[in-house]
């Protein structure tokens, strides 16, 4: 974190499958692996269940960040799930770049169970990223946030 | 509006160094809905779990948060605690803020104010929870094999004395698979058939075990403890209640041209035959493609001569429709098919064979009576190379990316073997590694190569030319002493790459069972629940699976048993409430979401659809609660959002970016 | 017209169908508007010309709820969406009887107004088989401009000649093809994000959420839009925020991608000018490029991308990566 970034805390929503990155968040903590505070997680059963409305509802409410992990495509817990989400959001990171919004405020990341270590280490290079693109004004609530 | 209850764990000092656990309680207290919330040392204690209890009377608590470890680690407990006190359990959520947060952080405030913000957002999906209850579905207490080699045998064997009925379906005419067609088996070089003859008479004999060979599975339908399955029992052409097994109507049977498939068409069968002599069933089947009366209309000799009156030249297929509670899927394998494989020679010279064509060779029953001699003049061979992954490791699309596990160990085998009988013959064997993990596994290797004195030259073969003379040139290379090597051999075995037998991918689409790009069906955690299937109820043995020598197959054999007798014995099966559940009003009746449902428990039926102006009968999406598993991949499908997740609802995950972007 | 008169009257006659879905005049001779008829008589009403641009298909999914069976006039590009709407079950196909018409591009006005002609009174020669030159009479006389230079921009990159389902056709079509279709796209793509920024806000910033793309667009037909529902608490109405129709056109486009056929209705309708198509079409380009040429509606066994996968499918990253 650059110090005369100190005053921006970014907002970031990471969405977690349960079985595999909410796990690996979850070691990540059991092995003390810090990343910013600025993180928070909210726990779905599978990347599937992440719906883009959720992704653009997080923006609008004033997110600087969305990030979603899942399990690694071939070893989703319910075997087909991340490949259906990866394929949204391909599709959906690449009309949100298309429209104009940065596109490093969106990243999938796939996370195994037992990969806190990599968990870690993407918060910690995705909360950066957001550091360096600073506040999402492009698509907060413009109104609101005013 | 919930009443609800904010619980903040200490959890000793491991969440309470870094946050201030009475800062959180003082903030939560705030929030809408909640109606208390206090902090304790250890609420996953008896004393901690009686404070929750006493908050829900008191409090007429109708939501509870506790704010603690991962829900990975104490949901249960939170939910079964607010059950005890008459609450439903799923109206517990837990907000982690030992992992994801005072673990993490160090700076209190920070992780103080971090901490405000997950239990919001639980408090915020609490809100919106909703009592759910798990459903129930009966469990029907039979088990289905499908596949009737070692590994479906030792399955059908393990479940069967465990006291349930089961049924083993086998596409050939006999069971015994692939172990039936090997000679001898590693590291022991006990004889393959003496160790499988007495399992096939045991399954055969069972009284728990009905045998189906000859036959197929149809058509698959229902879900976990209720499957209701179509066999397809193929006309044998002979009756199997009248049959003595006596064997006249094969040894009369001029029609001697089909090729054996036991024997790998090393040598022909007659059209009326089993496929060997320990055959289980001792029934033979009229292959109705070879057979004269069925091509011309005349013979019926067999039937002529047949004293017991058993052929049948009118017998159709039969289905059959049995109910089974679990499925086990042990279709074994097959080794690949060389036509991409030129190099070898494989199809221009009958002195190429296979491993499993050196089995039969070997075998005392094998084409040759187990002498070992070339194919092309029946000559005894001088020199044998043997060639170790052909087809697998593969990096190129001609063979398999996997090691096929069995062939440095088999090949190992077959050098020491011919190094034993006949002492003369010179052996050589190409190999890029040689793979030994297993029990006495490298020692029987390092006896090929002490004992023995075979000869192991690390390096791969570029191409095996035949030659005038009828011997064969193996052109290689020795990667130890960096050169290329020209090998003069007169016999040469391909250790082939085994794959997936290839009904495999059929049977798991019609199980709705995952299976992997090289049609290996998928196990439900590769490391933890090695013998499932993701798909409930389905279970799996041997080489369907994975690649796999006998041992491993039957220790997986008898794993996957003791997952389907775990669900047999049980009268009743919960489902996890947390499944999909669709509105009919707001249901375009489009399927989208069957499309991407990977357990197939999504229908369609016209339905009477009520609401406020609207009364009609259309195609609605039906979820089969028992089936789902709760992934999701539907709602998001759903345009409409008709499509919702219970206990991850549209609503309640949005509740949760609201809070914690508020 | 004639013809289609005709025949119309004759399965109407013989009972093979018990209603037709066609136009009939409006209030000016350049805005036909669609229409039933039930019997002879109304029939009289019908209309057929350059200007009957719109997408029938959508007007079937009601249409399958009646009895009988309903004769369709449909251009070789609805026959797209008709199929798409077999595909989802949104369609009856035993309940209508599609007559494949011919098409040489349907009008737009705005490309008349746009070579500078005002006080439009009439326009005449847009039938199907009518002159390469269209006459235009307005209150400072008579004017003609060329049928292909007032088409609609869809129809400059048509997607073929082709009826992909029918029951029998009527009249000839022409090649109206002289553009490549993902040209804007790309065209947007080439400028900076900020550039693209800009043009979205300013674009996007004149939807009035009339929901007029919603409605007429052949895909975008949930008995319950989410947008109206409770069930994402997004039920905000009109621009109650200056992000919500941002959230609206891309998760309208995101709803119908893999199944748009790209008819570009959403476009020819929009009151406002904003050019949606653009969303659509931006999907459609991504679709193609990451998972292969893909034609809602053009086979109605095939999966649709968005409910197919391949394990070796683009990361999400690429979007990064490509900067």
């Amino acid at each position: 974190m650059s110090l005369e970034n100190k005053e921006f805390r970014p907002k970031i929503v990471a969405f977690c499958c349960n079985w595999c990155s909410y796990a690996g968040a979850d070691l990540a903590g059991s092995g003390r692996m810090s990343y910013p505070a600025d993180v928070k997680i909210i726990r779905v059963p599978c990347s599937c269940r992440v719906n883009p409305m959720f992704i653009l509802r997080a923006f609008e409410k004033g997110a600087d960040g969305v990030i979603m992990c899942g399990c690694h495509p071939g070893d989703c817990h319910y075997s087909t799930g991340n490949f259906y989400a990866r394929r949204r959001m391909t599709l959906l990171f690449s009309m949100l770049d298309f429209i104009g919004v940065e596109n490093g405020r969106t990243r999938v990341e796939w996370v195994s169970a037992a990969e806190g270590a990599k968990f870690s280490k993407t918060m910690n290079e995705f909360v950066e990223k957001i550091h360096s693109l600073g506040e999402n004004v492009r698509l907060g609530d413009l109104r609101c946030k005013n | 509006m919930q009443r609800i209850g904010v619980f903040v764990c200490h959890c000793g000092s491991n969440i309470a160094a870094t946050v201030d656990v009475n800062k959180v309680v003082e903030m939560v207290a705030l929030e809408p809905g909640v109606v208390h919330a206090e902090e304790y040392q250890y609420m996953c204690s008896e004393v901690g779990q009686a404070k929750i209890i006493e908050a829900i009377h008191e409090k007429q608590l109708t939501g509870v948060v506790v704010c603690s470890c991962s829900p990975r680690m104490h949901e249960a407990t939170f939910r079964k605690c607010a059950e005890r006190a008459g609450l439903n359990p799923y109206m517990v959520e837990i907000a982690n803020i030992r992992e994801q947060c005072s673990w993490i952080h160090k700076d209190v405030t920070e992780a103080t104010e971090k901490a405000v913000i997950l239990a919001r957002a639980a408090i915020a999906k609490v809100n919106l929870n909703a009592p759910l209850m798990p459903g129930e579905s009966r469990v029907t207490k039979r088990a289905l094999v499908i596949g009737g080699g070692i590994a479906g045998i030792q399955t059908a064997l393990d479940i069967a004395d465990a006291g349930y009925e089961v049924d083993i379906v086998e596409k050939t005419p006999s069971i015994g698979g692939r172990m039936s067609q090997l000679d001898k088996t590693f590291p022991t070089l006990d004889c393959s058939a003496c160790i499988l003859t007495p399992k096939m008479v045991e399954a055969s004999a069972h009284e728990k075990i009905t045998l189906y060979t000859y036959s197929e599975v149809d058509k698959v339908s229902g879900f976990v403890g209720d499957f209701t399955v179509d066999i397809r029992k193929k006309a044998r052409s002979v009756d199997m209640s009248k049959c003595t097994g006596c064997g006249v109507c094969m040894e009369k049977c001029p029609s001697k041209k089909a090729p054996s498939e036991f024997n790998r068409g090393l040598n022909n069968r007659t059209a009326i035959y089993t496929p060997f002599a320990q055959a289980i069933p001792n029934v033979p089947v009229i292959d109705r493609e070879q057979c004269i009366k069925f091509k011309t209309g005349k013979c019926g000799i067999c039937s002529k001569f047949c004293q017991a009156n058993a052929i049948d030249y009118d017998q159709t297929d039969e289905i059959i429709t049995q109910k089974y509670g679990a499925i086990v899927v042990a279709t074994g394998f097959d080794t690949i098919n060389l036509d991409k494989y030129g190099e070898y020679a494989y199809n221009e010279s009958p002195d190429v064979i296979t491993s499993l064509e050196l089995e039969r060779i070997m075998n005392a029953a094998g084409p040759t009576k187990g002498h070992l001699e070339r194919l092309s003049d029946g000559k005894a061979p001088k020199n044998i190379v043997f060639i170790q992954c052909v087809g697998s490791r593969c990096s190129d699309d001609r063979g398999k990316s996997y090691c096929s596990k069995i062939c440095c160990m088999y090949t190992a085998k077959h050098a020491m073997l011919i190094r034993d009988k006949y002492p003369d013959v010179n052996v050589s064997v190409f190999y890029i590694d040689v793979r030994t993990p297993g029990k006495n596994f490298d020692e029987f290797y390092r006896r090929a190569v002490e004992d023995y004195h075979v000869n192991y030259i690390k390096g791969q073969v570029g191409k095996v030319t035949p030659e005038a003379d009828g011997s064969l040139t193996v052109h290689g290379v020795d990667l130890i002493d960096n050169r290329q090597v020209k090998v003069s051999a007169d016999m040469v075995v391909l250790a082939t790459a085994i794959e997936p037998n290839k009904d495999a991918r059929k049977i798991a689409t019609m199980l709705t069972a995952s299976i992997d790009t090289n049609d290996f069906l998928t196990e439900a955690h590769a490391k933890l629940r090695p013998v499932e299937s993701p798909t409930a109820g389905i279970f799996l043995s041997g080489v369907a699976q994975g690649p796999k020598d006998i041992p491993e197959t039957v220790s997986q054999a008898g794993a996957a048993a003791i997952k389907a007798v775990g669900l047999l014995a049980k009268d009743k099966l919960l489902t996890n409430p947390c499944t999909a559940s669709p509105d009919p009003l707001a249901c375009n009746g489009c399927s989208v979401c069957a499309n991407v449902c990977p357990y197939g428990a999504i229908t369609y039926e016209n339905k009477d659809v009520m609401g406020p102006g609207v009364r009609e009968n259309r195609r609605v999406a039906t979820v089969n609660s028992a089936l789902c598993q709760g992934c999701g991949a539907c709602t998001v499908a759903c345009p409409s959002g008709a499509m919702d997740l219970q206990g991850f609802s549209n609503r309640q995950i949005i509740a949760e970016v609201d809070a914690i972007c508020r | 017209m004639q013809e289609l008169m005709g025949r119309a009257r004759e399965l109407l006659e013989n009972g093979t169908v018990a209603r037709v879905l066609g136009w009939r005049a409006g209030d000016q001779s350049y805005n036909p508007e669609p229409a039933f008829f039930e019997n002879a008589v109304e029939l009289e009403k019908l209309v057929y010309d350059g200007f009957c641009g719109a997408n029938l298909s959508k007007y079937m999914i009601e249409a399958s709820k009646l009895e009988g069976k309903t004769l369709v006039f449909l251009k070789p590009c609805d026959t797209y969406s008709f199929n798409q709407l077999i595909k989802e079950h949104r369609v009856d196909r035993e309940k209508a009887y599609i007559i494949g018409v011919g098409c040489r591009g349907k009008l737009d006005m705005d490309q008349i107004r746009n070579q500078g002609i005002k006080g439009i009174l009439n326009v005449s020669g847009t039938e199907l088989q009518g002159p390469d030159e269209i006459t235009v009479e307005t209150i400072y006389g008579t004017k003609t401009v060329s049928y292909a230079s007032a088409m609609l921009s869809r129809c400059h990159v048509c997607k073929g000649k082709d009826h992909v389902i029918y029951d029998e056709l009527l009249g000839e079509s022409a090649d109206t093809k002289d553009a490549d279709r993902f040209d804007e796209v790309a065209a947007i793509e080439a400028m900076t994000s900020e550039e693209r920024f800009a043009f979205f806000r300013k674009e996007l910033s004149k939807c009035i959420r009339c929901n007029a793309c919603r409605n007429v667009c052949p895909a975008c037909s949930c008995r319950k839009c989410v947008f109206d529902s409770t069930k994402f608490d997004s039920a905000q109405k009109a621009n109650a925020d200056s992000f919500e129709e941002n959230m609206f056109h891309i998760i309208r486009a995101f709803h119908v991608a893999g199944r748009c056929t790209d008819c570009g209705e959403c476009s020819r309708v929009c009151p406002q000018g904003i050019p949606l198509h653009l969303f659509n079409r931006k999907f459609i380009k991504d679709i193609n490029t990451f998972y292969g040429e893909f034609q809602a509606g053009a086979d109605i066994q095939e999966k649709g991308p968005l409910t197919n996968y391949t394990f070796e499918d683009v990361e999400p990253g690429i979007v990064a990566e490509r900067g």
